[in-house]
């Protein structure tokens, strides 16, 4: 890889050769992220993201600060200190119209047993509950009820003015994993391997007291649930340590889909043993998932597929996305899919529909995968899985982001003011798009001449 | 010295006048004064004169009153560079041309001696016989032990160049003065400090002496005192005058700033009387005539603790260094100041032409210039220069230069002045005059009044100029300069002054001696030439008047000429009858003060020496000559080129109002203006002297030595376009070797083509050994990284592949660069390795217009209004880009990556546009997804 440097290799793109990963090289038209903000404030891994509005994001990590940042400028706005231990989880609290306090609220979880609600706009420590009994792993708001939840080894309802409403009785050691709101004031958590379906009662004219009850465990998950998403009104999605992709519907709970494909090994032996050899068992992991109205996507260990809801199969994939584990994933508008990972690198990838049904089988099968197949390079074609001949769609790389000296984290993407990226390596990168933010910066230089008033005196000489 | 019978235009341009040039072709900003000897067909850099010193040098000198002249040190200190240079010599001509009233003396009106505190005075002068030329800067430093207190100094800036001295006789008076509020400044220290002791010896020799009267008056109770008690009690009275004398001299001494902010109301004592100043102001020839000087000039010398009332002779002690006089630390700071000076001043006058020329322009790009511009210099002179005036000067003379030069202009206005002389000859001038043309009015009203004033100076400097030998000349004083370039003001003076005039008359009565004192003008001598002649010739009195009128008219012409020339006519006039207002009125506050004066045939009487009465008029005259000059003071854009008449109209109205005000108070109290006047002059004068200087001495061999390692880098490497390529497209280049030194060198070199991001430090890293980062990309644009062969430094290079995409990496061990394609047009120009550049500064030179070019582009496409804005809502992005593109290809006639390199530039002049506290962070990286390749040698 380094041979040209070292030994002065002739070829300049040597890189590409041994990976088993797809590259894309360095030049990358499509890529439309050219400039970058390196932006330092964090003493520790960054590991939340979280943005306030169209402008604003907050950072937090294992230092224990939470920082709001100014998307556009990379300005650091504030910085919020109050936790002794690192933050295990983050989340917004957007203001009511009803509320006298229009500031938007942060509420921050933290291994040192406390949640505190900032305000966002003064940075002002608004309250601190320090009654928890284990770490809170997972926060949620019901906006509706206007209740947020807190998932550690229990599960406590608490109202804006933290309160504590209800909770529950110790569920597990391990603790929640994951919590979703679903219909009907119902909320899913994951613990281990089992699902709990929880029913919050709001206070009626009969009793004012808030109450959470225990409706139903759902038990077919093989392995620890590590994501848990809501994917539309109809289903949720979760995802398990052992590659388990089960489908939900949200009102009865039932299986509509189970996807294991992803851990299926491959019929051939030799591809199973190669498996064995180096395959840690984490590959397989379901990180995250990311859903629009058609497909879910999963990042299953250092792969990406694409499963649509309605042909219930696996329609496009990359099995080796990255050279490790893939944390986080976002589709975005445009049929773009980001994926960070373990690796340091973000990847920006489009879900192309294929164009010709593919009536051959394609015989190189996982020999790519473990980087025995020799992959066409010349036409930078990403390795193409077809899952039972039938892959209809095709994830092209189109891009990577590469900065990071670590695990890229999570990542946040802002319409307008590009993609922010946290990282082990305690930085965070703002990325842009070069051309319009040049744009942008000429706009704002012909304000500010105008003001100046430069811009007559130029014109009259 | 101020016998001489030759008097030489004070402005530089004169040798020109008969034989006008055509315009140079060059850009008038550009041209430069002509080598006077070309016409002789000598090399202008062949040594002018042979004078006897190598190249320029700064001189300090003292008059002492011990030995008279003396040099006290050279910067550099080093024989080699002034050779055989006769400094004793020399500094008997430097110190003889002190005009500076400067005494501390007794006043008939006060009690107690009053410190003076007078402006420096500042001179040109050339001594044809040493080849030298010097610009002299003469100050007075107070010691309590010295006679009148004071000790003169000069500082010179001694040059082979008379033209250097002259057109940088601004720079150098500015500089100089620094150097001179410096050692003042320390000296009062000093000086408060010696008074104290001394405060504190007296009074303990006063209890000493109280009681010993006391014994003698018990031990004697006859009625009667004996007269050792007589004695005793006239020492004791003497010891209490003595102290009360000191206790006031502390008080001024310590007063002094705050005089000089104020500038306000002093008492009528102090204008200098003594005839023991007299005899100082006219070059001292006799130290002990006075006898009542001693009473307070040579104090009882300074025994510890208690004092002899008897002085001893100056000559016993031994007299101060100049170290001593000032703090040491104020003493080495000066020192710095004046070696600045020297560098500042170092090379030839076209050099320094052209680097002033060059900052002017300079300043004027304040949007582009700090892309690739070395700001570290000009940083320093903007400091130093107060920031309103600040580009004034320079603009005024760029625009003033020219006007110089052009011949045409002048002729015409000679003619026009023998006009009005013509008609002013005969008559009483005022009333005719005046009716005529307002501002003649304003000229020889003036001009009536100077010949008296003029006698006395003459006086003065017949004296003075007994001790002087024949070949001095004095080219100029600051004031006489300013005089000249600000006309109307201070016509009344400078009326006799014109040389040129002089020089051209046919009337001129004087012998021209070949190598005799040329006084090309210093203000006094100026205003006495022709009286002296009045005053010594009666009988030539009516041709000398007509001279002397004639004389005042077409220097009044000469004066006035430039402003109406420079600015036909516009808004300048508006300004300058105000300022000749301002003039006027002095000149008749003078004129009021002169009434009483002795008439010429007493001045005679004084002139062979006789010091009775008479000498304090003449100091009175004096005075109304101080209050003029000081008047000039007070404008401090006053500058030494003749034609900067600019900043006389730029001026701020308080200027004149100052000028008014003085002119008031002496109206109020004509006598003792002086040190009051002197007093207003220094705090317009006042710079706050900012003693540090951010010197940047190496800067020349530095670039010089960039500019040669650029050069080998060029033919070296045929791969060094794509390497600046990417340092002016602002990807980082990564210089990768093992030996530290050829590292540095190389990042040296090509840091030359780095831009900057603002103005602070170019983004180079020059030697990095730990693995490179994100931030360093976005910090730096050049790094110099070190290899090493050890296993730990793979994490070095895997950080350098994985970054790959944003740097370009020069490999110098195995001569490799790995970057991106170019093929573009404009680096093959800036880094042709055919190029017949031999000379590292030259290439530096080269690659500097060649970039200023590339930033005057990137300025154009920054601030094209249409290139970035659609033109009306309905336009598309894409419109606009293709209009960008259209703008980079045709206009700029950019061909492919040269586009990037003005892309990449414009975003930073954005970006340093918008920024309102630069620095504060650094820009963003940009980069572009291109493959890069590998070349080798």
């Amino acid at each position: 890889m380094l041979r040209w440097l070292i030994g002065g290799g002739r070829e300049p793109q040597g890189l590409a050769e041994k990976s088993p990963l797809q590259t894309i090289g360095e030049e990358q038209t499509q890529n439309p992220y050219t400039e970058l903000l390196v932006l330092k404030a964090h003493h520790d891994i960054v590991r939340f993201l979280v943005q306030l509005d169209d402008y604003r994001f907050a950072s937090a990590g294992d230092d224990g600060i939470v920082v709001i940042w100014n998307a556009q400028t990379g300005e650091k706005l504030l910085e919020l200190s109050g936790h002794t231990q690192k933050i295990t989880a983050v989340i917004t609290f957007p203001s009511l119209e009803s509320c006298e306090e229009k500031n938007q609220l942060i509420l921050t979880a933290s291994a040192d047993r406390t949640v505190i609600v900032w305000d966002s706009d003064t940075g002002r420590q608004v309250q601190r509950v320090s009654c928890f009994q284990s770490t809170v792993k997972c926060l949620t708001v019901l906006k509706r009820l206007d209740v947020w939840l807190s998932g550690g080894n229990d599960l406590c309802v608490w109202n804006r003015k933290l309160d504590l409403l209800c909770k529950t009785s110790h569920l597990s050691d391990t603790g929640i994993s994951a919590l979703v709101e679903i219909p009907k004031n119902y909320v899913i958590a994951a613990v281990g391997k089992e699902l709990i379906i929880f029913r919050l009662v709001e206070p009626t004219e009969g009793s004012f007291e808030w109450d959470i009850i225990e409706v139903k465990r759902l038990l077919d998950h093989q392995d620890n649930i590590l994501s848990l998403v809501n994917v539309n009104d109809q289903s949720f999605v979760t995802g398990s340590h052992v590659g388990e992709l089960i489908i939900w519907d949200v009102l009865d709970w039932t299986i509509q889909a189970y996807e294991r494909n992803f851990w299926d090994p491959s019929p051939q032996l030799d591809t199973q043993q190669e498996i064995k050899l180096c395959q840690k068992p984490n590959d397989i992991s379901i990180h995250h998932f990311t859903c629009d109205e058609e497909n879910v996507f999963a990042a299953v260990g250092r792969g990406l597929y694409v499963y649509n809801l309605q042909m219930k199969r696996v329609i496009a994939c990359q099995k080796t996305a990255h050279d490790s584990n893939v944390l986080h994933i976002a589709k975005l508008p445009n049929r773009q899919l980001i994926s960070c990972s373990e690796d340091g690198s973000v990847r920006i990838w489009e879900l192309r529909e294929k164009q010709q049904l593919t009536a051959e089988p394609v015989p190189t099968g996982f020999f790519n995968m473990w980087g025995f197949g020799r992959v066409n390079k010349q036409a930078s074609q990403p390795i193409k899985k077809q899952q039972e001949n039938a892959t209809l769609c095709s994830l092209e790389l189109i891009g990577d982001l590469i900065g990071h000296s670590s695990s890229v984290e999570m990542f946040l993407y802002f319409e307008d003011h590009g993609l922010v990226t946290c990282s082990a390596d305690h930085l965070i990168i703002l990325w842009k798009n070069g051309e319009r933010e040049s744009g942008l910066r000429s706009l704002k230089l012909f304000q500010k001449l105008e003001e100046n008033g430069d811009l007559y005196l130029a014109f009259s000489l | 010295m101020i016998s001489a019978p030759d008097v030489v235009a004070f402005t530089k341009e004169d040798e020109y006048e008969e034989e006008p040039y055509n315009e140079p072709a060059l850009p008038e900003e550009y041209s430069v004064p002509l080598f006077p000897f070309a016409s002789q067909g000598a090399n202008p850099w062949s040594k002018l004169s042979g004078a006897k010193f190598s190249r320029d040098f700064i001189l300090i000198s003292e008059f002492s009153e011990q030995v008279g002249p003396q040099p006290l040190l050279t910067i550099p200190n080093d024989t080699k560079v002034f050779g055989t240079f006769d400094l004793n010599y020399f500094s008997l001509r430097i110190m003889s041309v002190d005009y500076q009233a400067s005494f501390v003396g007794h006043p008939p009106g006060s009690a107690y001696p009053k410190l003076n505190f007078v402006e420096d005075s500042k001179v040109v002068l050339g001594d044809s016989k040493e080849g030298a030329f010097a610009y002299v800067h003469h100050l007075t430093l107070y010691d309590l032990e010295a006679r009148g207190f004071v000790r003169p100094f000069c500082m010179a800036y001694i040059s082979a160049d008379q033209h250097k001295i002259m057109q940088q006789f601004q720079e150098l008076s500015a500089e100089f003065s620094k150097a001179s509020e410096c050692l003042k400044t320390g000296n009062r220290k000093a000086f408060a400090g010696e008074l104290e002791k001394k405060l504190k010896d007296l009074d303990y020799t006063r209890t000493v002496l109280h009681t010993e009267t006391e014994i003698q008056k018990k031990a004697n109770d006859k009625g009667f005192y004996s007269s050792q008690a007589i004695e005793k009690a006239n020492e004791l009275a003497s010891v209490e005058k003595s102290i009360i004398e000191h206790q006031d001299l502390l008080k001024q001494i310590r007063s002094y700033p705050h005089r000089k902010v104020k500038g306000s109301d002093l008492s009528s004592g102090e204008i200098q009387h003594s005839q023991d100043q007299a005899n100082q102001a006219s070059a001292t020839s006799n130290p002990d005539e006075s006898a009542d000087t001693d009473l307070y000039a040579c104090r009882p010398a300074y025994i510890p603790k208690l004092i002899k009332a008897k002085s001893t002779k100056c000559f016993d002690k031994k007299l101060k260094t100049l170290e001593e006089l000032c703090d040491t630390e104020f003493f080495t700071q000066t020192l710095a100041q004046l070696s600045h000076i020297e560098h500042m001043f170092r090379g030839d006058l076209c050099y320094l032409l052209t680097s002033q020329i060059d900052r002017a322009l300079l300043k004027q790009q304040h949007i582009t210039n700090f892309l690739f511009e070395d700001f570290v210099e000009v940083d320093d002179r903007v400091a130093e220069k107060q920031e309103s005036v600040l580009s004034q000067p320079r603009q005024d003379k760029l625009l003033s230069r020219p006007l110089e030069e052009c011949p045409i202009p002048k002729v015409l206005i000679s003619v026009g002045s023998y006009k009005s002389s013509v008609e002013s000859v005969l008559i009483k001038m005022e009333q005719e005059l005046g009716d005529e043309e307002y501002k003649e009015v304003e000229v020889t009203e003036p001009s009536s009044f100077d010949p008296q004033e003029n006698l006395d100076y003459l006086d003065m400097d017949m004296k003075g100029s007994i001790s002087s030998g024949e070949s001095i000349e004095v080219l100029g004083t600051e004031k006489s300069t300013c005089v000249l370039s600000k006309s109307d003001s201070q016509g009344s003076l400078t009326v006799p002054l014109s040389p040129q005039v002089v020089r051209s008359k046919a009337v001129s009565h004087r012998t021209i001696s070949e190598d005799s004192i040329e006084v090309l003008s210093t203000c006094p001598s100026e205003a006495l030439i022709p009286d002296d002649f009045k005053a010594s010739y009666p009988s030539a009195i009516n041709e000398e008047e007509s001279y002397a009128d004639n004389e005042g008219a077409i220097h009044f012409q000469a004066s006035i000429s430039p402003p109406e020339l420079g600015e036909a006519g516009e808004g300048t006039l508006e300004n300058t009858p105000s300022q000749i207002d301002s003039s006027c009125c002095i000149g008749k506050e003078s004129d009021g003060q002169l009434v009483p004066l002795p008439t010429p045939a007493h001045t005679f009487s004084d002139e062979d020496g006789v010091v009775s009465i008479p000498p304090q008029r003449y100091r009175q005259k004096d005075e109304g000559f101080h209050v003029d000059f000081a008047v000039e003071n007070t404008n401090p854009s006053s500058r030494d080129n003749s034609c900067e008449t600019f900043p006389a109209y730029e001026l701020d109205p308080s200027y004149l109002l100052a000028s008014r005000d003085v002119s008031k108070t002496s109206l109020d109290n004509y006598s003792d203006t002086t040190s009051y006047v002197s007093s207003v002059a220094s705090t317009s004068s006042d710079r706050t002297p900012s003693f540090a200087h951010p010197v940047g001495p190496s800067s020349e061999r530095h670039k010089k030595r960039a500019g040669q390692n650029a050069l080998k880098f060029i033919r070296q490497y045929p791969f060094a376009h794509p390497a600046i390529y990417s340092l002016l497209s602002g990807r980082t280049l990564v210089v990768l070797g093992e030996d530290e030194t050829i590292v540095r060198k190389l990042v040296t070199a090509l840091s030359i083509f780095v831009p900057n991001y603002g103005r602070y430090a170019k983004p180079v890293k020059h030697w990095v050994s730990s693995p490179l980062h994100i931030m360093d990309f976005q910090k730096w644009k050049l790094i110099g990284l070190q290899r090493v062969a050890s296993p730990g430094s793979a994490g070095t290079l895997h950080a350098l592949s994985r970054y790959s995409r944003y740097t370009s990496i020069l490999d110098l061990d195995n001569k490799t660069l790995r970057c991106p394609l170019y093929r573009g047009t404009l680096v093959p120009r800036l880094a042709d390795h055919r190029t017949q550049i031999k000379r590292g500064s030259t290439y530096y030179l080269h690659v500097q217009s060649m970039l200023t070019q590339l930033c005057s582009k990137a300025f154009l496409y920054t601030f094209c209004h249409h290139l970035h804005l659609p033109a009306h809502d309905k336009e598309t992005e894409e419109l606009v880009a293709s209009r960008q593109v259209s703008f980079l290809r045709l206009n700029l006639g950019l061909v492919n990556e040269d586009v990037r390199v003005v892309q990449y530039l414009a975003e930073l002049l954005k970006l340093h546009y918008m920024q309102e506290s630069p620095g504060s962070s650094h820009p963003m990286l940009r980069f572009d997804y291109v493959p890069s390749f590998l070349y080798k040698i």
